[in-house]
């Protein structure tokens, strides 16, 4: 697959490792979440036929985590975005 | 002065120079690095603090800047690898910690590299059975980080279809060394 | 023999003469030769025997669709089987041998199977072995497994070298015939970076084949003119000897370029093979077409193939399987091979057509609306019995029979994604349908465009929309243009021995039976049959399958639809997909920066993850490696020892954020952790569950030093990275990994400091007062040289961490040895570095081991309640903190001269032996010198509250139970004396 890097443009996605669904950034407010808000977060996941928000670390490149929005029937990737917007410039 | 005697990241005394037709692999151990990364909110200052070190503004995404007395690459979001010569530079990250202050953290990064020139005007027959880099577009000045043998490695164009520098991790110099030079023999 | 069958003309060169062999006897050809059209001129025709019923068989095809001439190339290890003559190229020297059959092609005993066709019908192997069941493993598979197979494996390494390589293209067009040409030159010169890939040697695909002009020049000097024009170009890439074999996601493609399989032995340092990932915006497929074959009664002779096949046999190869030759036809193309055969001075017999109105000629008899009943010649075809329209029969003497029954697109990459092929009534074939791969468009004969002219404008049309390209389009030159006139005539009625797949001996009779027994999608009609299987992949024989299932269903074809096709396009070495990825390279090593001088002592070394460690350093004398790690553990502890630990992955964290950052992902604090201080930290997984354990150093208010286990370094850098950039995007936190950067030595035992005193330099003060237990510090060596020292402990004696840039490494472990020797300094390696740490009870990987908790490794009361941390709520779950939860203990045997091994489970003292009584596992064993006898450390149910309880440790798999009593995991020093010495 290529991943086109909002930064970089188009890579490789050897260069890149699986870090999972985008949704572990959602990660329950300490303060405030249940244990099965916990459970939720650490166990299930989303698993659907189409668009897909996933993040891929970019290991082999600038590091960046990417979330991008892949459909898992087509492996088309309709969005990628920084997981970490970059400051005033890049 | 300390007494203590350096050794190459291949094990040598002195660079190792592989030749295979017109092109050559050269070892380059008097290369001093650094990476400089823009403490949060603070990115436009660092970059004003960059300039003057490297005579030039701080390289976009995927390019370099080429000037004394620091090059510098693009490695990630408001972040650099400055490069000096060694002999003079040894201590790179000393002496940019000191022009940079708390704009950035600096890390030293001289003996994380390898660094290799490969230079001749078949390098791209070579590259190509290295890396995925694009190389119908990789012009003097551009800089990528892609894998060499699932080793991770800056390829820095100084030359169009002339001439790269390719930065691979130290420890492994000897498989980058091998896995280089066997392409070198398998495409020349 | 001389090359009784060659004819005039071709695309040889009759210059040079190339000697070669095929079952040990040696024939002559010239280079542009194929191994089949060598043998094929040198008057052979018989190549191999079928895969089932052994029958006898010749080249049916001139391409890499052939399903029966394939043979064992080459010899010893460069052997390579099922290797299809009639792409093999032709070079000096090359040996080839017929396979599955015994004792030779001409009488194969196996041949037997033929007359037990009756019962080696569709299923047979269903059918037949299913009872007993028991006879299975013993008779019928062991039978089966010596039956099956074409070819023979050398047995050998492959002695060969297979590169991978990356390239990019505007346009990647696959095929390089009049399509292909005709897109490439239009690309070309609109300036874009073109590749044309075709797996011939020679480009031109058809047009070397045909005899009619382009532009008025011979077809195949019109080709090599435009391919001419394209080698001049810089833009343009041509790749012939080069099968794309596979369409993957966003417009990458699987090219194998061969770049020695035409020679004997690939040149010093040269691949045998490239397999190159191709990176196309867009994509041209112009794979042309195949011609398929109509089944009728013994179709399968040596001599009878496909009449396109035979046509270019003679006008590229120049040669003919036979002096006297008839064709059979439904439509217009098989008499094309009939004029030009008979212009090459071969004796056309007749042209058999089914057509009542087909075309005569002056030069040969048409036998109109006639069919071929049967065929006659065991080795090689004599004659064939022809029903003519009246119904009359005939005799047809002939030595080699074209057969055409129309042409199918070759669609096969469209289908490598979503792409699934429609039926085209008009064309009577099916054409590209479905999704296609994105970016790739299909032009030419593969897209139904089957006159010259037409795939010439097809690929000069696609590539103009491809590439948008603007303007008016250049004019396509003059060529031949007949109407495509294809009917539907699949096989001959009332045949029942009639081939459709020669590869997997599948005749019309198996696929009506397969019906008949209930297979009836066209899925199970493959599996069941085999029809389509193996290294050609029925890309002669689906079609007429299908169209057999068909007429059976009493539907259409275009109901019924077709099976669809996967990577590789054909087949290919295994050896291309590994690359130079094999034996010692099949990761790259790293070094560490003593590694030169441990090689230079004699260490023995060990790979951990990619890492080259001295396991230990054997001296003269030391037969057994228990001798070396005993003594070094024992001279460390009495003295000083040195270990190279720079493999462990040191992580720079600075910013601001820096210390909140720690307290994130340790789940202990690290916030109030003091400038040159060093804690241990444990990090939790989100589930709770320890990930991984180091130290982290405070250089400086906004700097820490962090060091992971050597194993998990890259995975730990991971997750630090997805909890700065996805869970703390605001901190002010910068990560780098310096694990390369520094040579970092662990110096351990009660004179390591005043070992280093000797190498710190004078200004720093490292005793126990000036620097104590867990200190950490800038200073520097031997005189001024930069460094970093650590007062941290993995032995549990008085001991350091020293680092320096890793260039200074080898020097610094060397001046180490030098100053050392009045201590009698000790190099110590992995082996005695975990003796010592299991001594001492420090958790390393075997306890790290992706089920344990904090609570498990003794450490429950480092995890702050006072913060959050990854893990830290998660951790709190009452399943991880149940009463009797395992707790990490030491285990100590009774009798001081059993074995203690890791892996084996705790059960208690009296009771069954079975997982319901399970109390735990040893997860460490090690002899300790120090205790005399094997220790372990071990998970134990409840382990805090049963020391001293005795138990067994049992391993039923080594037949092992040992008594063992449950101590400390500290066996040495518990007080911790001396490591603040």
């Amino acid at each position: 697959m290529i991943i086109h890097h909002p930064l970089l443009g188009p890579r490789d996605s050897a260069e890149f490792v699986y870090l999972g669904a985008a949704a572990l950034m959602d990660r329950p407010d300490p303060e405030t979440a249940s244990a099965d808000d916990w459970h939720d977060y650490a166990y299930l996941r989303d698993n659907p036929a189409g668009p897909h928000r996933e993040l891929w670390f970019h290991e082999g490149g600038d590091r960046s985590i990417l979330i991008v929005t892949r459909d898992t029937t087509t492996h088309e990737i309709t969005d990628v975005a920084l997981a970490r917007p970059a400051g005033a410039q890049i | 002065m300390h007494d203590l005697t350096p050794i190459t990241a291949l094990g040598g005394t002195s660079q190792r120079i592989d030749t295979v037709g017109d092109v050559c692999l050269t070892e380059m151990p008097d290369v001093a690095l650094a990476s400089v990364a823009a403490r949060r909110g603070k990115e436009a200052r660092c970059r004003a603090a960059l300039k003057p070190l490297l005579n030039a503004d701080a390289p976009p995404p995927g390019r370099t800047t080429a000037n004394a007395p620091f090059e510098s690459i693009w490695t990630g979001p408001d972040q650099w690898m400055l490069l000096a010569d060694f002999t003079t530079h040894e201590d790179i990250a000393a002496h940019l910690k000191s022009h940079l202050a708390d704009t950035a953290s600096v890390t030293e990064q001289t003996d994380a590299w390898v660094c290799f020139d490969l230079t001749g005007p078949r390098i791209t027959a070579v590259l190509e059975l290295l890396c995925t880099i694009d190389l119908t577009w990789f012009e003097t000045g551009d800089a990528i980080r892609t894998s060499i043998h699932h080793l991770g490695c800056f390829v820095i164009c100084t030359e169009t279809g002339q001439s790269v520098r390719i930065l691979g991790p130290r420890a492994s110099a000897g498989s980058l060394h091998h896995a280089i030079t066997t392409a070198m023999a398998s495409a020349l | 023999m001389t090359q009784t069958n060659r004819l005039d003309g071709g695309q040889i060169d009759r210059d040079a003469t190339l000697s070669f062999t095929f079952d040990g006897k040696t024939y002559a050809g010239h280079p542009g030769d194929t191994l089949a059209s060598a043998l094929l001129a040198n008057n052979v025709r018989l190549m191999g025997r079928s895969f089932k019923y052994h029958r006898p068989r010749g080249p049916l095809t001139a391409g890499s669709e052939e399903p029966n001439a394939l043979v064992e190339l080459r010899s010893g290890a460069r052997q390579e089987p099922n290797t299809r003559a009639t792409t093999a190229e032709l070079f000096d020297g090359l040996s080839a041998k017929s396979q599955n059959r015994w004792p030779s092609l001409a009488f194969d005993a196996m041949a037997i199977n033929d007359r037990l066709s009756n019962f080696l019908t569709a299923g047979f192997y269903y059918k037949t072995f299913m009872w007993p069941a028991a006879f299975w493993e013993k008779l019928y598979e062991p039978i089966i497994r010596k039956a099956a197979g074409l070819g023979s494996l050398s047995m050998q390494a492959d002695p060969d070298a297979y590169d991978k390589g990356f390239r990019h293209c505007d346009l990647l067009i696959i095929g390089a015939g009049p399509a292909g040409l005709s897109a490439a030159l239009t690309a070309a010169r609109a300036g874009k970076h073109v590749i044309l890939a075709d797996e011939d040697f020679r480009m031109g695909g058809r047009l070397n084949a045909e005899t009619f002009a382009i532009a008025d020049m011979a077809a195949a000097d019109w080709a090599a003119q435009i391919i001419a024009e394209l080698c001049t170009m810089p833009n343009v890439r041509l790749m012939p000897r080069t099968t794309v074999i596979g369409a993957f996601d966003h417009g990458i493609y699987g090219a194998v370029e061969r770049i020695s399989d035409h020679l004997a032995i690939p040149p010093a340092g040269k691949p045998r093979q490239i397999l190159w990932r191709v990176n196309a915006q867009q994509c041209l497929l112009c794979a042309g077409a195949t011609e398929r074959p109509i089944a009728f009664e013994n179709n399968d002779r040596p001599g009878i193939m496909l009449a396109a096949s035979m046509r270019a046999y003679a006008n590229r190869w120049a040669t003919t399987p036979a002096r006297r030759v008839a064709i059979f036809t439904n439509n217009d193309d098989g008499h094309r091979t009939a004029q030009d055969l008979h212009a090459k001075g071969v004796k056309i017999a007749a042209v058999i057509d089914t057509r009542p109105d087909a075309q005569r000629s002056h030069d040969y008899e048409v036998l109109q609306g006639a069919q071929v009943k049967d065929t006659k010649g065991r080795l090689g075809l004599t004659f064939v019995e022809v029903a003519q329209a009246d119904g009359s029969s005939r005799t047809v003497e002939c030595g080699a029979l074209g057969v055409s029954g129309g042409w199918n697109p070759n669609v096969h990459l469209t289908c490598h994604q979503r792409g699934r092929p429609t039926w085209d009534d008009g064309l009577a074939a099916f054409v590209p349908g479905g999704t296609l791969p994105p970016g790739m468009t299909v032009a030419g004969a593969a897209n139904g465009a089957l006159s010259t002219h037409g795939a010439l404008q097809s690929g000069r049309d696609a590539a103009r929309k491809a590439l948008g390209l603007k303007g008016r389009a250049p004019a396509v030159p003059k060529a031949e243009d007949a109407p495509v006139n294809q009917s539907p005539f699949w096989y001959v009625q009332g045949c029942s021995r009639a081939w459709l797949d020669q590869q997997n001996d599948v005749t019309v009779k198996d696929v009506k039976l397969s019906h008949q027994e209930g297979f009836r999608s066209v899925e199970h009609l493959k599996r069941y049959t085999t029809l389509g299987m193996a290294t050609d992949q029925g890309k002669t024989s689906n079609m007429g399958g299908l169209a057999i299932m068909a007429e059976l269903a009493g539907k259409s074809i275009h109901e019924v639809g077709t099976t669809i096709f996967r990577p590789p396009y054909t087949p290919m070495a295994i050896g291309a997909l590994a690359g130079r990825m094999r034996g010692k390279e099949f990761h790259p090593t790293r070094l560490t920066p003593s590694h030169f001088w441990a090689k230079e002592r004699g260490a023995v070394f060990v790979e951990v993850g990619n890492w080259l460690r001295a396991q230990w350093f054997p001296l003269p004398g030391e037969t057994h490696w228990r001798q070396s790690v005993d003594r070094e553990v024992t001279a460390t502890r009495a003295s000083v020892g040195v270990c190279d630990c720079t493999t462990l992955g040191k992580i720079d964290v600075q910013g601001s954020d820096a210390a909140t950052f720690l307290n994130k992902i340790y789940c202990n604090g690290f916030a109030k952790l003091a400038v040159g201080k060093t804690r241990y930290g444990l990090m939790l997984r989100e589930d709770g569950i320890a990930m991984d354990d180091g130290t982290a150093g405070r250089l400086a208010e906004d700097q820490f030093v962090v060091t992971t286990t050597t194993a998990n370094a890259a995975k730990v850098y991971q997750h630090m990275e997805f909890v700065r950039q996805c869970l703390m995007p605001d901190a002010d936190v910068q990560l780098i990994s310096t694990t390369e950067a520094w040579a970092q030595y662990a110096v351990a035992g009660p004179n390591s400091r005043r070992l280093l005193q000797k190498i710190v330099d004078a200004d720093h003060d490292i005793s126990n007062e000036g620097f104590p237990f867990m200190g950490c510090a800038n200073i520097t060596v031997c005189g001024g040289l930069r460094a970093r020292l650590f007062r941290i402990s993995f032995s549990g004696e008085l001991a350091f961490e020293i680092a320096v840039p890793s260039r200074y490494g080898d020097a610094l472990m060397r001046r180490l040895m030098v100053e050392g020797e009045e201590f009698d300094v000790t190099p110590y390696g992995t082996e005695a570095l975990g003796v010592m740490r299991i001594e001492k009870g420090h958790a390393a990987g075997n306890e790290l081991n992706g089920t344990t908790t904090a609570l498990n490794l003794g450490m429950g009361r480092m995890v702050s309640k006072a913060k959050d941390s990854i893990g830290s709520k998660l951790s709190e779950r009452p399943g991880l903190n149940q009463a009797d939860a395992l707790m990490q203990v030491g285990l100590r045997p009774i009798n001081a001269d059993h074995k203690v091994t890791a892996g084996g489970h705790l059960m208690n003292a009296t009771g069954p032996v079975d997982a319901a009584h399970d109390q735990g596992y040893v997860t460490s064993a090690a002899y300790s010198p120090a205790l005399g006898c094997m220790i372990g450390l071990g998970f134990l149910k409840d382990g805090g509250n049963r020391l001293r309880e005795r138990l067994r440790l049992v391993s039923p798999v080594t037949d092992l139970t040992v008594e063992v009593v449950v101590v400390s995991a500290h066996f040495i020093d518990p007080e911790g004396e001396r490591v603040r010495a």
